[in-house]
């Protein structure tokens, strides 16, 4: 796996300017890919894992997710508490059913999030992330988005993001902190 | 139909050691082509490999073609700012002395229009196009969605 470490660190680190909300300020209302309707209420007291993305995506989301599966399975039932989510910035096409599909190929503590395209936002908004849609010929899209994973403690506080190009050994530790 | 006839027959079912196999043109060895399975044939596939140059001449791999998809092209996923996007790459350099790699996160060939959806297990050709060797073919075993690479006894990574 060397090759993906040297072409990851060819790329510039984020660098947010403002931080998420704490979990209990934010104010979306998304649905899960059960069909269950989530609001950061739910999530109150439970470290929280989040990464933004999409399921037509082929390259950075299967990626990031087998990641993620690796760090849950290394952390064992330690990362039990933890709540993990996709959140889809492609509601249009990820429906929860198409979501239920997707996450099913990864550990099954990921849930999937989808909704409104103006929940979507309003989640994106809270967690300062961004996405846009970028239209291919033929009437195709694709999207460019927010590639970190955001770690928050368990009393809602914003902890610290894992980097797309990072170091995966520096993950799980860094994953460690923000469960205790 | 008849297309979709000749996409079935063209993808095939085959023993995993598949992606281990490894082809050369002229200066160039290809090998550990691999790509993820799909989710039906609406999503687009991924393709991966390593391109080694043991020649004194720079090449560059300039094109994909593939019976697996009607629009194969190539990608450089790029972080810039924390922000993802894979912007079409018009060739991937392969420098004299170098390796390269499309590999997750970087480099990779985008399988548009799949003929029909990539099943962990199968296996399909892909002809890739260098600028100075010419075209070579290898087949490409379909890996997981959750695989991070071809398992290859001499795989040396
Ligand atoms: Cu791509």
């Amino acid at each position: 796996m060397l090759g993906v470490g040297a072409y990851r660190t060819r790329n510039r680190p984020a660098r947010s300017e403002v931080l998420p909300v704490p979990i209990g300020q934010m104010t979306w209302t998304l649905t899960d890919h059960q069909g269950r309707l989530v609001r950061p209420s739910d999530w109150a007291g439970r470290p929280v894992m989040v990464f933004f993305g999409f399921t037509w995506c082929p390259d950075v989301c299967p990626t990031t997710l087998s990641d993620i599966s690796l760090w849950l399975e290394e952390l064992g039932a330690d990362a039990d508490r933890l709540i993990v989510a996709l959140i889809s910035v492609d509601p249009e096409r990820d429906t929860p059913d198409v979501l239920a599909g997707y996450v099913s190929n990864f550990d099954p503590r990921i849930i999937g999030l989808t909704g409104p395209a103006d929940e979507v936002a309003q989640a994106a908004a809270d967690f300062r992330a961004t996405y846009r849609r970028v239209d291919k010929e033929g009437g195709d899209y694709t999207m460019d988005h927010t590639a970190g994973v955001f770690l928050f403690h368990p009393d809602g506080r914003f902890a610290s993001i894992i980097d797309f190009h990072e170091d995966r050994r520096f993950a799980v530790p860094k994953l460690r902190r923000t469960l205790s | 139909m008849k297309h979709f006839l000749l996409a079935t027959t063209l993808i095939f079912s085959a023993p995993a050691a598949m992606a281990c196999e490894t082809v050369t043109i002229g200066d160039l060895t290809v090998e550990h082509a691999w790509s993820k399975a799909t989710i039906g044939a609406g999503r687009p596939g991924v393709f991966y490999v390593e391109i080694k140059n043991s020649g004194t001449t720079d090449d560059a791999l300039v094109g994909i073609t593939t019976p697996a998809a009607g629009m194969p092209m190539l990608h450089e996923t790029v972080v810039q700012d924390g922000i993802a996007s894979m912007p079409h790459a018009m060739s991937v350099p392969v420098p004299a002395g170098q390796s390269v790699q499309l590999a997750p996160g970087g480099y990779h060939g985008m399988l548009m229009e799949l003929t029909t959806a990539l099943k962990e297990g199968d296996s399909f050709p892909v002809t890739l196009s260098f600028e100075k060797s010419g075209e070579v073919t290898v087949n490409v075993d379909v890996l997981s969605l959750r695989a991070e690479g071809p398992d290859c006894a001499d795989a040396g990574q």
